[in-house]
């Protein structure tokens, strides 16, 4: 079926914010709304897939039908028509591009927009690789050659089942097994596309990885699905962005990143998530949930996430460490800023069963307007887990009186050698900070943005500079009317 | 030569959460002046500075005040700041995450901007607040920490006079300047104050203790009581004060 988006641009109409809520205008292909076994196999067969990825994908759609939606988040948002979506969208190129010079020019011209460096040469200026996935379907990779003298394979999930079907079987699903929850399970059974990558044993990727999500299309669950394999004695700091037009109707999205991390390796993953939140009055906007998890396989190894979480309506999100090699190391780094209507349930998952694993949580959670944020977090420690180390901190900034913040963390030790620690606070930012900064000649949107940063400080210091100084933007932005 | 007045308060009332506490209040400083006001505690000094300022919560009920010839009551905090009115604060707030560095460049461009003047150049201003930062024995590495978060009283004071001599108001207001000062961090203070005085500015230093006007000298000494001056004279009426404690001045009431 061919679909013409013909939505007009509505940036600002409602006194939002939100720079990217514009719509492309680009002939997409769709499969008609709702979800079967029969639109599985059109998705599947559309995307030229080996039959036991089809049969990956039907297990856990029949698994998905006996499962239900979770409701212990503390979210309350409209009951998803889960037949009333579209499953597959994808931007209509009739040969796929085998360079960027083939790919549709409106479509680069959105992310020029967006302010992604796709263009090669301007690629090539920079130290960035990207991946990018608009709607459902990951439609350029650039940088490929330089990566590929090395070893790395960073290409979209779909051609890595084509071009390496040996890795995406070995790990697909390894992590994240399709049963694991409604929203991971639902995954399973229709994601589209996202992004694979594999760093050889003992390579460090020479620059960062990036991709881009972007939905375009209305009315379409965007499913994208993200492997990363880092081998023996392997690094990489893989970046995902996220942004998607401004639209009156909520948009589902429900992702999974499996990261494998083997002996000696590490993986630095960073997300600045600015889905749609929604406008002042908390229509529209994005469902976000997403299954990331991480499993730390070998000795020494090391996962660290960290996060800048301002968009979506609904966040359900907990990037999760597994540390089953001995001595491997799991952090999490989370900035979470509510505004408006928005809500967000968020934190993290450490799960210690090897010998001397060491744990870090620092999450940082702001909420202004009328919204309404929970950090939630799970600290196990296995039987065999000895010297399991832990140190988590919660801090909770809210501006305003009718915002809300609850810190939900569980700890669950079942080794005597643990040490666990957890701190948290809440704070409000003071009159008496205010008017010490207004006194310097600060008017109070600075004042409120530096209080804020350095609120955040901790966390952004983590992420790669660019993208922290992205990060501290959109955070400025996003804080736009909470205060006075 | 007629004098500029740089500061014309005239019987100013304000209240803070239905209590009267600045009366009838009425003040004049000229620019290159120092004005002392002096009075026990709980006399509502404080409040005085706060109303200037413009804190929430003073309200300012009658009188008028007039800085550099403006309406003062009409202006919001940043602008009365931005206009040179700078408060030293008895008890500095603790920012989480900001450098010192980093707050005084929003506040110098955030004054410079008003004056229509270009930000700072990031490396010249780095270099002005360090050499200014040395006068007064703050190191670069305090100058990178938050700002006040772990600072020491003495500290602390010091951080605000060196945003006092990187931001150059007309007229500073010192809220007991000398409290949790020893001596020595004292006499670092006055001489970073007195630095700063040129024969357009003004001070107004706001103390209980005379000790404090034994290195920053008043031209002017002026004794509050019950919302308002009840004396004035030299700085002789400090040393008077010192000697014969404020009963004497208050009960003339």
């Amino acid at each position: 079926m061919d679909n013409k988006q013909q939505t007009p641009e509505i940036l600002d109409e409602s006194g939002d914010k939100y720079k990217y809520g514009f719509t492309t205008d680009i002939a997409s292909e769709t499969i008609s709304k709702g979800l079967s076994e029969d639109i599985i196999r059109q998705i599947s067969l559309k995307k030229g897939e080996p039959d036991w990825l089809l049969e990956f994908r039907l297990q856990a759609y029949r698994y998905w039908q006996q499962m239900k939606e979770p409701t212990w988040a503390k979210l309350s948002y409209d009951k998803i028509d889960y037949q009333d979506l579209y499953y597959y969208s994808a931007p209509k190129q009739k040969v796929a591009p085998k360079s960027l010079a083939e790919v549709d020019p409106k479509l680069l011209s959105t992310y020029e927009k967006l302010g992604i460096p796709l263009k090669e040469q301007e690629v090539l200026a920079g130290v960035v690789a990207v991946d990018a996935v608009f709607d459902s379907v990951s439609v350029a990779t650039t940088y490929r050659a330089k990566l590929a003298e090395k070893g790395i394979i960073f290409c979209s999930i779909s051609e890595a089942v084509r071009e390496h079907p040996d890795l995406v079987k070995q790990y697909l699903g390894s992590v994240v097994p399709y049963t694991d929850n409604f929203f991971a399970c639902l995954n399973s059974a229709v994601f589209t596309d996202g992004s694979f990558v594999y760093i050889p044993r003992g390579v460090k990727c020479p620059m960062e990885l990036s991709t881009y999500f972007r939905i375009n299309a209305q009315n379409t669950g965007q499913f994208e699905r993200t492997l990363i394999v880092a081998d023996e004695e392997s690094y990489v700091s893989y970046l995902e962005g996220c942004t998607a037009p401004q639209r009156d109707e909520n948009q589902l999205h429900a992702a999974i990143v499996e990261i494998v991390v083997l002996k000696n390796a590490e993986v630095k993953y960073s997300t600045v998530q600015n889905w749609y939140p929604g406008d002042k009055n908390g229509k529209g906007g994005v469902y976000n949930f997403v299954t990331k998890r991480a499993a730390c396989r070998g000795e020494n190894s090391k996962i660290s996430w960290t996060q800048v979480e301002t968009g979506s309506a609904v966040t359900w999100k907990y990037p999760s460490c597994i540390l089953q090699g001995d001595n491997s190391v799991g952090e999490f780094y989370s900035v979470a800023l509510t505004n408006n209507y928005q809500q967000a349930d968020t934190g993290t998952k450490m799960i210690h069963i090897g010998k001397n694993t060491t744990s870090k949580i620092i999450s940082k959670g702001i909420s202004a307007g009328h919204s309404d944020q929970t950090y939630r977090g799970l600290v196990r420690v296995s039987p065999n887990a000895d010297n399991a180390r832990n140190y988590s901190q919660c801090d909770s900034l809210l501006i305003g009186k009718n915002c809300g913040s609850h810190t939900v963390p569980y700890i669950e030790n079942r080794n005597k050698s643990a040490i666990l620690e957890h701190e948290a606070t809440t704070s409000k930012i003071s009159d008496e900070q205010l008017f010490y900064c207004q006194q310097r000649g600060l008017d109070e949107e600075t004042a409120v943005s530096l209080i804020v940063n350095g609120f955040c400080k901790e966390v952004m210091q983590h992420l790669p500079l660019e993208f922290a100084i992205e990060a501290a933007k959109l955070i400025n932005i996003s804080l736009e009317g909470s205060v006075g | 030569m007629s004098k500029t007045p740089l500061l014309e308060i005239e019987d100013l009332c304000a209240r803070v959460a239905d209590k009267e506490i600045v009366k009838d209040f009425s003040l004049t400083i000229n620019e290159g002046e120092v004005h002392a006001i002096m009075g026990p505690n709980g006399a509502g000094k404080s409040t005085l500075s706060y109303v200037l300022c413009g804190k929430p919560g003073y309200e300012v009920t009658s009188g008028s005040v007039r800085f550099k010839g403006k309406d003062l009551l009409s202006m919001s905090v940043e602008e009365r700041a931005r206009e040179g009115l700078f408060l030293i604060m008895q008890y500095p707030v603790e920012i989480q995450g900001v450098p010192v560095t980093t707050f005084l460049k929003h506040a110098v461009n955030a004054v410079r901007k008003h004056q229509n003047l270009p930000e700072l150049d990031t490396m010249e201003f780095i270099k002005t607040v360090r050499e200014e930062g040395k006068k007064l024995g703050i190191t670069p590495d305090m100058l990178k920490r938050p700002i006040n978060v772990g600072f020491s009283g003495g500290e602390k004071k010091r951080l605000e006079t060196l945003q006092l001599a990187i931001l150059k108001p007309s007229l500073a207001i010192l809220d007991e300047a000398d409290s949790g000062l020893d001596i020595d961090a004292l006499k670092v203070v006055a001489e970073g104050i007195n630095a700063e005085r040129n024969e357009h500015n003004a001070l107004l230093v706001i103390t209980h203790y005379q000790r404090l006007l034994n290195y920053i000298e008043p031209d002017y000494v002026h004794i509050y009581a019950d919302g308002h001056i009840v004396k004035s004279g030299d700085k002789n009426l400090a040393i008077e004060l010192e000697k014969n404690g404020y009963a004497a001045f208050v009960k003339e009431q």
